[in-house]
């Protein structure tokens, strides 16, 4: 869709950005102007290595997630298509059941009774591998609609030039996979950064829960999560970005 | 080359796509399969190609007999060339990567010697201009060119074509089959499926005739074609030469 649309010209493209970047000033100006708000930066910058040091926290458990959630993802979206039925029954169980549950509640389970139960006690651990369950789950899906992608007629032309089934996906199926992959990964790793605030619930020290803390010593609540949405904006608008231009890379017509 | 077709059946769901063929096409250098759709020539060419087991009988080329289980069927496949009706070429590689491949992975070729081989049937074939570009950015009649360099790159023992030309038009049709009569004039070992006539009559020195699962009738194309015994082929070519 974005190949066929018509570049937009650059003076419009200034333009147009201008009016709704002045837009959206005007509508919070107003609306913080309604506050009669106490203003109380000082205390919040007193704080200010708790937020680096719960937004690297955020990094660095996206990045892991991330990373886990990958091979989750894979290995479910292999599982899904085995011709051994339990193995693909149990894909079917764990994409639906997580896709169709909220993460918070996942979260709560699987520190408080499954990590429990097995006597895992770090919740960073239990963090990571709560937001890796839930994004592999749908990356599970999209590798799996990207290897379905592939049609029939290429793999009969790979066995027809004499590929075996593992020269099949690694010559013909993966890279295709992959270039398909790459927009929506970024996508989901922006997701997986903004899902994993929610893990402040089981009290890991990360960019939202810290924030929380700022709030509960300073009373200073907007100034608090003013600067942890703009730690948030800091990372998923790159990635956003930085999606959209590998998606133009990796456009090719098949 | 020679073919021998034993008893062979070959059954998809309730469709019995052949049955029973018994046949020899002996000391023929081109073979073309003509017949009614859904008569059995793309099935009987895809047994002789390795892509299809029978359920019964034996097949034996040049003599020696074909051994249907998989692993044998991939080395048998490895030495074949076969190009299909369309959408041969992998949409993600460039023409020259997609006649790579084979070369590189299936046949050990080093990245240089595989890479002299392309440019040279690149520009035999006048595709150099085109070995950069991915399929979507040739033509119909170009991709098919360079799926028949991939097929002849490997130097197959014979090549092996399932209606090559029924997705192109007319001056494409006439691009591919100028090609494939350019092999045959070299000399290749070549088996055709074909619902052109006119070109499966000048191509080919023999022919098999399949219609209901049957090879009705086999014979050199030099009186197939004008004296047709069988009269389901009399009458098929009566139809399909009508026009």
């Amino acid at each position: 869709m974005q190949a066929h649309r018509q570049p937009v010209a650059r003076a419009a493209w200034i333009v147009s950005w201008c009016l709704v970047a002045l837009l959206a000033a005007a509508v919070f100006s107003f609306a913080f102007g309604q506050l009669h708000y106490g203003w109380n930066w000082q205390a919040i910058w007193h704080y200010r290595e708790k937020f680096l040091h719960g937004w690297l926290v955020t990094v660095a458990l996206s990045a892991a997630a991330l990373l886990a959630s990958l091979a989750i993802g894979l290995l479910s979206a292999l599982a899904r298509r085995s011709a051994f039925l339990p193995l693909r029954y149990a894909a079917v169980l764990y994409v639906e059941t997580v896709r169709g549950t909220p993460l918070l509640v996942q979260i709560l389970i699987l520190f408080y009774v499954v990590a429990n139960a097995f006597g895992v006690e770090n919740r960073y651990v239990v963090g990571v591998l709560a937001l890796s369950l839930f994004a592999g789950a749908y990356l599970s899906e999209m590798i799996r609609s990207g290897i379905e992608s592939v049609r029939d007629s290429q793999l009969e032309s790979a066995r027809a030039i004499g590929l075996t089934r593992v020269q099949t996906y690694r010559h013909v199926v993966f890279p295709q996979v992959v270039r398909q992959l790459v927009p929506p990964l970024t996508g989901q790793f922006a997701s997986i950064i903004k899902d994993s605030s929610l893990l402040s619930i089981i009290a890991v020290s990360e960019f939202t829960l810290n924030a929380q803390e700022v709030n509960a010593f300073t009373y200073s609540t907007l100034e608090s999560y003013l600067p942890l949405a703009a730690g948030y904006l800091l990372l998923t608008l790159p990635i956003s970005l930085l999606s959209r231009v590998l998606e133009r890379r990796f456009h090719f017509a098949t | 080359m020679r073919l021998e077709f034993r008893e062979i059946s070959k059954q998809f769901g309730q469709h019995q796509a052949l049955r029973d063929v018994s046949v020899t096409v002996a000391d023929f250098q081109s073979l073309a399969i003509i017949g009614p759709s859904g008569g059995g020539k793309t099935t009987l060419l895809r047994i002789v190609a390795g892509l299809e087991t029978p359920e019964a009988g034996y097949l034996s080329i040049d003599g020696q007999r074909v051994d249907f289980s998989e692993e044998s069927l991939l080395l048998h496949r490895r030495r074949i060339g076969t190009v299909f009706q369309a959408y041969n070429l992998f949409p993600h590689l460039t023409a020259r990567e997609n006649v790579l491949l084979p070369l590189v992975v299936v046949h050990g070729l080093s990245r240089i010697e595989a890479n002299e081989i392309v440019d040279t049937l690149f520009e035999r074939f006048q595709l150099s201009r085109h070995a950069e570009r991915r399929p979507a950015e040739l033509s119909g009649g170009q991709q098919q060119r360079v799926a028949i360099v991939r097929a002849i790159a490997i130097k197959p023992r014979f090549l092996i074509f399932d209606e090559p030309t029924s997705a192109l038009d007319p001056e494409m049709t006439a691009e591919v089959l100028d090609f494939i009569a350019e092999l045959r004039g070299e000399g290749r070992d070549l088996i055709i499926v074909t619902h052109n006539m006119g070109f499966a009559r000048e191509v080919s020195d023999h022919c098999l005739f399949i219609a209901g699962g049957q090879v009705l009738e086999e014979g050199r194309s030099s009186s197939l074609f004008s004296r047709p015994r069988n009269p389901l082929l009399a009458n098929f070519l009566a139809k399909v030469l009508r026009y």
